[in-house]
């Protein structure tokens, strides 16, 4: 019954009940614009949709995964930012967080979903593994495999926080003994938005979520289904240490002076120039830092099959799905060093195998030497 | 037949347009190679200079791109001077499309590759510009060297304003990523230096084996043919010659007719 209530309350109302003043509420219109990459101009429209839109509903479905994703989201660091969309999205079901247990979230979630079909968002986060009829993954003792299948058909968007249901993640990655796919492997026919990241970055989540609350649409997508306005740059074009990179200053190792100057860390593997994020703009632990400003390279948690292009130290030298040692410069180096050496092999072979030929062309060539007017 | 060589003739087979397709690309494939290794691997140079005051790193990526561009108008450049230029240039030496490309590529393969005796010694089987075996190599690596542009543009796409390289996003996600797009472009590049190795060696065999200027070809445009390959229909070349001069464009008078 107090769902219900709820239900019917807007954003404006449910901050104002918690109380938070108005003042306080424009200011975190104004924060959350900027998150979502919005113009100064659309705060007002922002502004109003909280005061008149409803809470949408939200159904978080957990399955292969670490968890990582739930506890970056509530670290949003402005405290308002997570009470707001704990409180102002009507979070249905989250096995992690909810008070409720067993059958009784069981029971919530059903309820919700029967209540709010085709209205409701579905979060997943985790892979779902298919090999074995997806036994590799069960709550409530059914796969995840059927769970995802079922919550997905009400839904009216899914957002897939994390590379695990957006890439994979480390369930999929070599020799991925689950079978795991990610959520767009198994539906097809809704509106996907990929938030990956290993975790995301929290105002990131923040921000779809809150996008698709406010505008009842998906945001922008680029051709992999991320949000373009936290995903349309790669780390390396937002980054910092840029300049460093361009001036060909690099730190070789971790203990290096040059390490301790902040230089560029190209050279120990940083997947910046492919990897496409906002940790160069927003940032982490409420825009403190992000790896690279803390002297470590980026991983590329955010891309496709992170996990099997390592080492994560080295300039993406594996090539995947081949053995360890099997680096592309060496198997180049092979392959240059085979052509040459047939070529060398070709040219002994080309003088014993043709000597007819170059013995009779140098003769009659000789001959006419002799013959040569004076 | 041991008193003398056989006669040639001199064929231009390679047009200025082809030869400076060949070394500009020879140029932009080195540049491209070297500046490439430095971007995949770069030196630590100027240790103790202020990233301000330097960008070397900067212009080595803009040497990269630079002939990159080149590279691919002089691409496009041959592609329409497959259509517009002579008989040797044409897009039909290209694709074996027909019965006389499959005989050459087996003779080619047979004879140079695996350095079997040609016992018929027909002339005809040599081949006056490419051999068909070797233009089907060039076809293979126009489509790698393709390949190796749109994943080098799909690259460049999102750092760039223009409309070309934006043109090759789709690359991409087609790869699955920048990762394994950068992959592909990186190893395609070792597969450009073996081709190098190989090409540059079966020209420096032909001319050994042959001696009849397939190397310097790409620096005069000229092949060395067999005589009795050309035609040598006098009488009408003589016909030629007397209207000429009958229209007053030659003098002189031809007094031993041949005939």
């Amino acid at each position: 019954m107090k769902n219900e209530l709820q239900n019917e309350e807007t954003f404006y109302e449910s901050i104002i009940r918690k109380g938070y003043s108005r003042r306080s509420f424009l200011k975190f219109a104004t924060y959350m614009a900027a998150f979502m990459g919005l113009e100064n101009s659309m705060v007002g429209q922002l502004v109003k949709t909280m005061e008149t839109k409803k809470r949408i509903p939200v159904i978080w479905e957990h399955f292969q995964e670490c968890t990582g994703c739930s506890e970056s989201f509530i670290k949003s660091d402005h405290p308002l930012v997570a009470d707001v969309i704990l409180d102002t999205i009507s979070l249905d079901y989250t096995d992690t967080l909810m008070a409720a247990a067993g059958h009784q979230s069981e029971a919530a979630k059903q309820a919700s979903m029967k209540a709010n079909y085709g209205k409701y968002i579905l979060i997943v986060e985790g892979a779902i593994p298919t090999k074995n009829d997806g036994v590799y993954c069960t709550i409530a003792g059914r796969t995840a495999l059927e769970i995802i299948k079922e919550s997905a058909e009400g839904a009216a968007a899914i957002i897939t926080f994390g590379s695990c249901s957006s890439w994979g993640g480390v369930q999929a990655a070599y020799p991925n003994p689950t079978g795991s796919v990610p959520v767009d492997a198994i539906i097809k026919d809704k509106p996907i938005i990929k938030v990956p990241g290993c975790p995301p970055i929290s105002e990131v989540m923040t921000g779809v979520v809150l996008y698709y609350a406010m505008f009842g649409r998906i945001p922008d997508l680029d051709d992999e289904g991320r949000p373009k306005q936290f995903y349309g740059k790669r780390v390396h074009d937002s980054c910092y240490r840029r300049p460093y990179f361009d001036a060909g200053l690099y730190a070789e190792s971790f203990d290096s002076e040059e390490a301790k100057k902040g230089y560029c860390l190209y050279k120990l593997g940083c997947r910046g120039p492919v990897t496409y994020n906002a940790c160069g703009t927003v940032g982490w632990n409420g825009g403190l830092g992000f790896p690279i400003k803390s002297g470590h390279p980026c991983i590329g948690c955010s891309e496709n099959k992170f996990w099997d292009n390592g080492p994560f130290y080295k300039r993406l030298e594996n090539i995947p799905g081949m053995g360890i040692e099997a680096t592309a410069d060496e198997i180049g180096k092979i392959v240059l060093g085979a052509a040459a050496g047939g070529a060398a092999v070709h040219a002994i072979a080309a003088n014993i195998f043709k000597k007819k030929e170059i013995d009779e062309n140098r003769e009659m060539g000789k001959i006419n030497e002799q013959n040569l007017n004076e | 037949m041991k008193t003398m060589t056989y006669n040639y003739k001199r064929v231009y087979v390679w047009e200025f347009a082809v030869r400076f397709f060949h070394w500009l690309t020879v140029l932009s494939l080195i540049v491209l190679i070297v500046t490439g290794f430095i971007i995949a691997n770069p030196p630590s140079l100027n240790l103790n200079v202020e990233a301000a005051k330097s960008y070397w790193f900067g212009y080595v990526r803009l040497i990269h791109f630079t002939f990159a561009y080149i590279l691919i108008a002089n691409l496009l450049f041959r592609i329409y001077w497959a259509f517009a230029g002579n008989q040797f240039a044409n897009w039909r030496n290209f694709i074996p499309y027909t019965k006389k490309h499959w005989q050459n590529i087996f003779y080619v393969l047979k004879v140079d590759i695996f350095l079997q005796k040609d016992k018929e010694h027909k002339v005809e089987n040599i081949s006056i510009g490419h051999n068909a075996l070797a233009a089907f190599s060039y076809l293979i690596m126009t489509l790698f060297f393709l390949l190796q542009v749109a994943t080098g543009l799909a690259l460049k796409a999102d750092t760039s304003d223009w409309w070309f390289p934006k043109m090759f996003h789709w690359v991409i996600p087609l790869f699955g990523g920048d990762i394994a797009t950068r992959y592909v472009h990186h190893i395609l590049t070792w597969l450009f230096m073996a081709f190098v190795v190989i090409h540059v060696y079966l020209v420096l065999y032909h001319d050994y084996i042959e001696a009849r200027g397939e190397a310097s070809a790409m620096i005069s445009g000229f092949k060395f043919v067999r005589a009795e390959r050309i035609k040598q229909n006098i009488r009408s070349f003589v016909n030629k010659v007397k209207k000429q001069m009958k229209d007053g464009n030659i003098k002189g008078n031809i007094e031993n007719d041949p005939e």
